[in-house]
């Protein structure tokens, strides 16, 4: 198929004013008498607020308000279970939960009233280990747990605030036909989204009484609902409005300070602003879940895979957040891409006293991907078989299902692990100390909703109304360039209005992948729905079939008579003014099909998912055995993304994703000393810089989706999922010690080889009947 | 404390203003004369985002203080372009494909520009060094690397 638009690698509509810095971001915006908010943080990690004294702060000069918990309505918020307060009430949960908030006239003299508000605490029993946590005789984080609201039937024991089971075919079975187990424990460690910009708000209040949050999110819907459920206030009453945001990765889906600041703006009138510190970011942000997990592989001598199970233990911290969709997601991802007939996986989201963790590039995936990548290399080497070999030989063909048995036709998987090995040369021979591993990777791209409109203009321009954010990730222009494609008209044209609730229907957020596949159907549909207007106009104006017709250079004209037409100026003019109304064309896009078999589901708080996307990362390293330090010699990811509508794109979120796993496997981690981030700081906590980056080859892999658009499916997150197995895999080919905790620091490293045993705390947890 | 009166030569113009002396040069550039295109992403050094040049060579606002950068010639992203057309590094991280969320971006260019100014054409490690100092989270800086190759060329 021809296409003007899809499929070119077009200048990114947002690129020029990011590249001359004119592009604005949520600290770049400010208001007449705007005031500075500063959060006063628990420094307890469980304790009870006995009393808070504002006098000495409330004296200081320039400090206008300041607001605990007894001064805002008592509304619980949160994705899936209502348990988050805006200001701790009654208790703290973790060192770093907002406890007061302060509005002054400057930033300084906001931080110096904070420190002069006075909280005396009686400390609580803490409990920072999930297998702690789950213990009968555990400190009880959320006493009222079961009162809480919940979007979804959540399974929930003590500190379990949600537990997600899935059952497929007979384990019990399935083990006894394995003729090899493999089965070990993982853990993995706490990432930071470390988006260059830190998060921020402003809220003001218009003259009608409506508030405005200008708010660095991945959801301007999200920002709306969270603020009218914790403060109570319709959500007719808020407009949200968002500037540029310097990154997410999932951290920005749901609030941080954005109702902190409603409530500082409702107390003053005036316009608040409030933007975390780089240290308020990696103390109270939404990190990755750390995990402790068990898995059990069952496969015949031939390789095929006949049983798996698994017990996942997410630690989400003193509240729930993304965690229960975390864990049930990860869950659901640790079949892999691969066919097992006997399964039985359980995820346990688990409070602890620690930061909050919430959605990150992956949503639980790189987790039990770790886990589950390094079962299948584990069994490779028993079976004396080559992984790659081993994993082609159960990987997802064409119409093999899902976890719930959905019928699955877009799969190029073994594209991807074929593609993925070759680029490294995979049966080549190695160096010494070198070894290569590889990583496959299953996700979605299909998640609940976006709706679009396409305005006709009278002048015959294009507007295109839809609540999508991006990022960055490039969706302001795949969506830009699905309706250039539909009406044949350039991207110039079209007006894309996107980060105002009150100007664009609503979209859940950026998140999932899934904006080129989910929202692209949408914009897809509208402009469609809007073309077939704007064709049933030209057709009554010219008094022709419509099937005669057709669009050129924004001009609807007979097919054989290029002289009889009207141009998109016209149409959009006599619509506007003479005949037929102005043409809208509408999508409100939802996810609903293929639904879900959920007989052997349960406590997953999601609907159905599809939009099935695979990758795989492949890499080879080479360990120097005197330090343990890992060198990253070559690496290549290759992706199925249905049809790649902008490749240059593609190729930045995969090389951008490769680079985020690279972090996640070798050195990023936030570190405690029971509940306190000791690392809070770029110097302590280290993201990939310029001088680490290995080289990564980006493969496209195009296996056409008929339910995408153009074929298309999404590519966002699954470009770090593999990366810290095939880490981990590749160092066992290269010196025969498996790496079973992340990150794979050379210290872990040097232990594995010293044949120093690991000691993940195995406590009977394993043994229990979930 | 008193506030000093000095002069600042920022993108060819010179500017004279009052400033504290505990104030940074970023807190200058953004809040006195509106130059936000400089970011802030930790203000302890760390990231890079607030670069801008101090007689050609990079430094990191956040970390400098405004009165003592008197009398050097600044240039900061919104210098780059000249009337409207952009700077060829800055054409170039767009032609590259070097830009996401433009966050670490003005920083970034501006330490390329550095980087070309003093060597036309750099090989990949030179590059890697060049932008050592400067994160970005969303590109893998693959891309980047791109772009400044481009740029040289
Ligand atoms: S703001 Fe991070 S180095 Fe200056
Ligand atoms: S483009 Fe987002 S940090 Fe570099």
């Amino acid at each position: 198929m021809d296409y003007q638009y899809i499929g070119k690698s077009i200048p990114k509509v947002d690129s020029a004013q990011k590249a001359t810095g004119t592009a604005q971001y949520i600290n770049d915006l400010s208001f007449p008498n705007m005031l500075w908010g500063k959060v006063l943080r628990s420094i307890y990690p469980h304790a009870e607020i006995v009393h808070i004294d504002k006098s000495k702060a409330e004296r200081l000069p320039g400090v206008k308000a300041i607001i605990t918990a007894q001064d805002i309505p008592d509304g619980l918020y949160g994705p899936f279970i209502k348990d988050e307060p805006v200001l701790a009430r009654g208790k703290v949960r973790y060192i770093g939960e907002p406890v007061a908030a302060v509005a002054a006239i400057d930033r300084e003299t906001a931080e110096e009233a904070i420190q002069l508000v006075e909280v005396e605490y009686d400390e609580l029993p803490s409990v920072f280990d999930p297998l702690e946590a789950m213990k009968s005789d555990a400190p009880l984080i959320h006493e009222d747990l079961s009162s809480y609201f919940c979007i979804f039937p959540a399974v929930q024991e003590g500190n379990v605030c949600s537990r997600t089971t899935f059952v497929e075919g007979d384990i019990q079975q399935g083990f006894k036909e394995a003729g090899l187990i493999v089965e070990e424990t993982f853990r993995t460690h706490m990432q930071h989204q470390s988006y260059m910009e830190p998060s921020g708000a402003i809220a003001l209040i218009d003259p009608s009484g409506k508030i405005i949050i200008h708010s660095s999110t991945q959801g301007i819907f999200i920002t709306q609902s969270r603020v009218s459920e914790s403060l109570k206030i319709p959500m007719s009453k808020i407009r949200v409005i968002a500037p540029n945001v310097g990154g997410g990765f999932g951290g920005k889906i749901e609030t941080n300070v954005q109702p902190i600041c409603v409530a500082l703006a409702q107390k003053t009138g005036l316009p608040i602003k409030v933007v975390l510190t780089r240290e308020e970011e990696f103390t109270a942000g939404r990190p990755r879940h750390p995990t402790t997990i068990w898995g059990k592989l069952g496969l015949k001598k031939d390789g095929t895979f006949v049983a798996k199970e698994m017990i996942n233990i997410f630690d989400t911290g003193a509240y729930s957040d993304d965690g229960p969709g975390v864990t049930g997601f990860g869950s659901l991802m640790a079949r892999g891409p691969y066919r097992i007939p006997n399964l039985k996986i359980v995820g346990n989201c688990v409070y602890t006293n620690k930061v909050k963790s919430g959605a990150f590039r992956g949503f639980g995936n790189p987790q039990t991907g770790f886990a589950s990548e390094s079962l299948i290399d584990m069994a490779a080497k028993e079976l004396n078989m080559d992984p790659l070999d081993l994993r082609l030989k159960n990987a997802l063909v064409p119409g093999d299902h899902s976890v719930g048995k959905q019928t699955i036709h877009s799969v190029g998987i073994m594209e991807c692990l074929k593609k993925a090995a070759e680029a490294l040369e995979w049966k080549q021979k190695k160096g010494k100390c070198r070894g290569r591993g590889i990583a496959a990777v299953n996700h979605i791209s299909g998640l609940l909703t976006v709706s679009a409109f396409v305005r006709i203009n009278e002048d015959g321009t294009i507007s295109l109304h839809v609540g999508t954010m991006d990022i960055g990730q490039g969706s302001d222009t795949i969506l830009t360039q699905i309706v250039a494609e539909e009406l044949g008209v350039p991207l110039e044209d079209i007006n894309l209005i996107s980060r105002d609730t009150d100007a664009a229907p609503y979209t859940w957020a950026t998140s999932a992948s899934r904006l080129t596949y989910t929202g692209g159907n949408a914009v897809r549909l509208a402009t469609i729905d809007a073309r077939e207007q704007l064709l049933e106009l030209a057709s009554k104006q010219l008094d022709e079939n419509k099937d005669d017709l057709m669009i050129q250079n924004k001009k609807i004209f007979v097919k054989w008579d290029p002289e009889k037409g009207l141009t998109f100026h016209q149409l959009g003019a006599i619509s506007c003014w003479v005949k037929g109304g102005p043409i809208v064309g509408k999508s409100s896009f939802m996810v609903e099909t293929p639904p879900f078999d959920r007989s052997g589901f349960s406590g997953f708080p999601f609907g159905t998912m599809t939009g099935y996307i695979f990758a795989a990362q492949a890499v080879e390293v080479e360990v120097d055995v005197e330090t343990g330090k890992v060198k990253m010699i070559q690496c290549a990811s290759a992706h199925d993304v249905g049809h790649a509508i902008h490749p240059q794109n593609v190729e930045g979120q995969i090389e951008g994703g490769f680079v985020q796993g690279l972090g996640y496997a070798l050195t990023e981690e936030i570190v405690f000393d029971g509940g306190k981030v000791i690392n809070p700081s770029f110097a302590d906590y280290k993201i990939p810089m310029a001088m680490d980056i290995p080289p990564i080859t980006p493969i496209i892999v195009e296996a056409y989706d008929e339910t995408g658009p153009y074929g298309a499916k999404g590519l966002g997150e699954p470009g770090l999922v593999g990366v810290a197995p095939a880490i981990a895999n590749a160092i066992y080919d290269a010196i025969g010690v498996r790496i079973k905790d992340l990150p794979i620091t050379p210290e872990k490293v040097l232990d594995a080889i010293k044949g120093k045993k690991v000691t993940i705390p195995w406590t009977d947890i394993w043994k229990k009947n979930f | 404390m008193v506030k000093q009166e000095i002069q600042l030569d920022v993108n060819g113009k010179s500017y004279s203003i009052s400033v504290f002396p505990q104030e940074t040069l970023l807190e200058v550039l953004r809040e006195n004369l509106g130059l936000i295109g400089t970011k802030e992403g930790c203000s302890e050094g760390e990231c890079g985002v607030c670069t801008v040049l101090l007689d050609g060579l990079p430094v990191r606002s956040c970390l400098l203080l405004a009165v003592d950068v008197r009398g050097g010639k600044i240039t900061t992203i919104e210098g780059l372009s000249e009337k409207g057309v952009l700077h060829p590094i800055q054409k170039a991280f767009i032609e590259h494909g070097a830009i996401q969320c433009g966050f670490c971006t003005p920083g970034m260019i501006l330490s390329a520009k550095a980087l070309l100014d003093g060597n036309p054409f750099p090989s990949e490690e030179e590059i890697r060094i060049g932008l050592s100092g400067n994160l970005c989270r969303c590109t893998g800086y693959i891309k980047i690397f791109k772009a400044v190759q481009g740029a040289a060329l």
